[in-house]
């Protein structure tokens, strides 16, 4: 119950950001479909100060970036003691009658020109000081992101783990005119707002994935009505072609130090993995094998690389040396486990699973035991870890469309976002800026 | 351009037949209708079979068209569509009869040109597809090669999920996405 109430709060609090701050209709919507019930008790007082446009996107950015990540209740405001806080005026004993664990209060103020001035400061209860507390001056401009930022700084403070609001998530989008397709390459903030376009054609795009210094997106398209890989840089939007071998060019996937990029070719005569140098293109063949061999993705540390193979009769995780050598199986469970993706820490793998009913998100550790599944979908697709390990994004079907959502990495928090229009898929979560 | 040509040429060939057979109200009227046509060289069935099509009535007549082997609706050239089980890149039975045929006529046709489209349904990882779709034209292009047509003669092509032939998340849609298209 108190379920629904918060949706429709966060329904509502959307409704007022599009009319008042956000210019683009291609709106995500966030729906917590499932919470963790142990969720920390935390309080947000209303932004108080002298431009309330802003303090309510600040407010209201904070909120649901807390919100969302599950981890945190947020307690009902009607029943704070005290509704404007100022350092020395927490009544600690009043706000631990109330159960509450830690209290963030916001002031935004305008500054210079085209600035505002914000001073945050988080209170904990338990402890009885407080634990964060700074001014910051930012453009008007910035407030969403400097408001991510803040967001980012809470949650480490209350979780330990480095916050990922402020990154972002690429997609592929594909929506209908009549009969007329367009695809196009989006990125976005990780909560679904601002989403820009990268790249747009009435062909198909595919596979998109970001350089570990997050400059860049390599994707694969078919503007030539065949696949090829493409990179672009999204400040300058320069686009280049990195592969276009006879045959499919397709998975493209970083080293993690992003001088090399792991890619799916079958220039050989079927589909391999191959390690291309970017300096000087220069191609390696990883593995060989007369099946499918596909779905690279790299351990953190550059040594491995896991990738999907059907040698075994149906598509199964396996891992190589980067530098060469032979494949170790990783995964037994089920009949179908594909497009892995390693976790920033290195310890665990997700991956698209099926046991013959529908196709599901799940989870294993890095050596391939204690597999779970994390999702219950039909058709989940596409698992990408946000660059703190804490979710995993991925798409999935949802009202005879697909749209993107998000799972921890424990599989106990859900959230979906939701574009309003066309379908959503292929989610890759950025790395830290 | 010629590609367009040819496919236009087998639309309007399509309309023509459709008009053809919706028109013959007498089953006599394609009785003493027969195919002529030198540039026929593989056989392609009954001969009663041809004429329950009812395909060559009005064509003689017009004396414009110029057939082939590959438009003849009865013939297994007609069929450019393989269809495959989920995963996997086998030809049935009666898939590899279809696709021997394609080879011959390839064969006995070296300037003819072929572009094998390997497709898959929507279920799996869309990369995976890719390579799969890529597997099914494989597939394809080693009996056409069998049967004496050369590689120069084939262009093969994987659009993996991408270009399904029907929306849908059905079995009856994962049937018809699930294919080769062998394009001429």
């Amino acid at each position: 119950m108190s379920m629904s109430y918060k949706k429709i709060w966060l329904f509502l609090l959307f409704n007022f950001l599009i009319l008042t701050s956000s210019p683009s209709f291609a709106l995500l919507e966030i729906e917590i479909t499932q919470g963790v019930e142990s969720a920390l008790p935390i309080a947000i007082t209303d932004v108080a100060g002298d431009t309330p446009i802003d303090a309510a996107l600040l407010g209201s950015v904070v909120y649901s970036d807390l919100y969302r990540s599950g981890l945190f209740s947020i307690v009902d405001k009607k029943k704070y003691p005290q509704q404007k806080i100022n350092a020395d005026q927490v009544d600690y004993e009043l706000w631990r009658n109330l159960g509450v664990e830690a209290l963030l209060s916001m002031t935004i103020n305008k500054a210079a020109a085209g600035q505002v001035k914000i001073q945050f400061e988080l209170f904990d209860l338990v402890r009885k000081n407080r634990s964060l507390g700074h001014v910051v001056t930012v453009d008007q401009k910035q407030l969403r992101r400097a408001a991510h930022k803040i967001s980012d700084l809470v949650f480490e403070q209350l979780t330990g783990i480095k916050g990922a609001f402020s990154t972002r998530i690429a997609y592929i989008s594909e929506t209908a005119n009549k009969d007329k397709k367009k695809f196009e390459l989006q990125i976005a903030d990780a909560d679904g707002f601002g989403p820009k376009t990268i790249y747009s054609s009435p062909k198909q795009l595919m596979s998109p994935a970001w350089s570990p210094d997050g400059r860049k997106l390599a994707y694969v398209s078919f503007e030539n009505d065949r696949s090829e890989i493409y990179v672009q840089d999204l400040s300058t939007g320069t686009r280049s072609k990195l592969s276009s071998q006879p045959g499919i060019n397709s998975a493209p996937a970083w080293s993690p130090d992003g001088s090399f990029m792991a890619m799916t070719l079958s220039v050989g005569g079927n589909p391999d993995i191959y390690i291309m140098e970017l300096n000087s293109r220069k191609l390696r063949k990883l593995t060989n094998h007369h099946g499918i061999d596909t779905e690279a993705d790299w351990t953190p540390d550059g040594r491995y690389v896991v990738f999907t193979s059907n040698r075994s009769g149906s598509p199964q995780l396996y891992q190589i040396p980067a530098g060469g050598g032979s494949p170790t199986r990783l995964t037994f469970d089920g009949n179908y486990n594909a497009a892995a993706s390693v976790s920033p820490s290195g310890d665990t793998i997700s991956m698209v699973h099926s046991s013959g009913r529908g196709y599901q998100i799940g989870i294993m550790n890095i050596d391939g035991s204690n597999f779970r599944l994390l999702t219950e979908g039909t058709l989940d697709e596409a698992p990408s870890f946000a660059p703190n390990g804490s979710m995993i994004i991925y798409s999935t079907r949802h009202n005879n469309s697909t749209v993107l959502s998000a799972v921890s990495a424990d599989g106990r928090v859900k959230q979906r976002l939701r574009l309003q229009k066309g379908k959503v898929r292929e989610p890759a979560w950025s790395p830290f800026r | 351009m010629l590609n367009r040509l040819l496919i236009l040429f087998y639309v309007l060939f399509a309309f023509f037949i459709v008009g053809c057979s919706g028109n013959q109200t007498k089953p006599d009227d394609s009785e003493g209708s027969t195919i002529v046509d030198e540039d026929v060289t593989i056989d392609v069935g009954a001969p009663d079979e041809l004429d329950e099509e009812g395909i060559s009535s009005g064509l003689d007549d017009d004396g414009v068209l110029i057939l082939d082997a590959l438009d003849d609706p009865a013939s297994n050239l007609f069929v450019r569509t393989i269809y495959f089980e989920y995963d996997s890149s086998d030809l049935s039975p009666e898939s590899l009869e279809i696709v021997r045929e394609h080879g011959q006529y390839l064969s006995e046709n070296p300037d003819r040109l072929v572009r094998l489209e390997g497709h898959t349904d929507e279920r799996g990882t869309r990369d995976y597809n890719l390579a799969l779709g890529e597997e099914r034209a494989k597939s394809v292009q080693e009996i056409l090669v069998l049967e004496g047509a050369t590689e120069e003669q084939i262009e093969l092509v994987s659009f993996g999920e991408e270009r399904p032939a029907v929306e849908g998340s059905d079995e009856e849609a994962y049937e018809l996405n699930r294919r080769v298209e062998i394009v001429y």
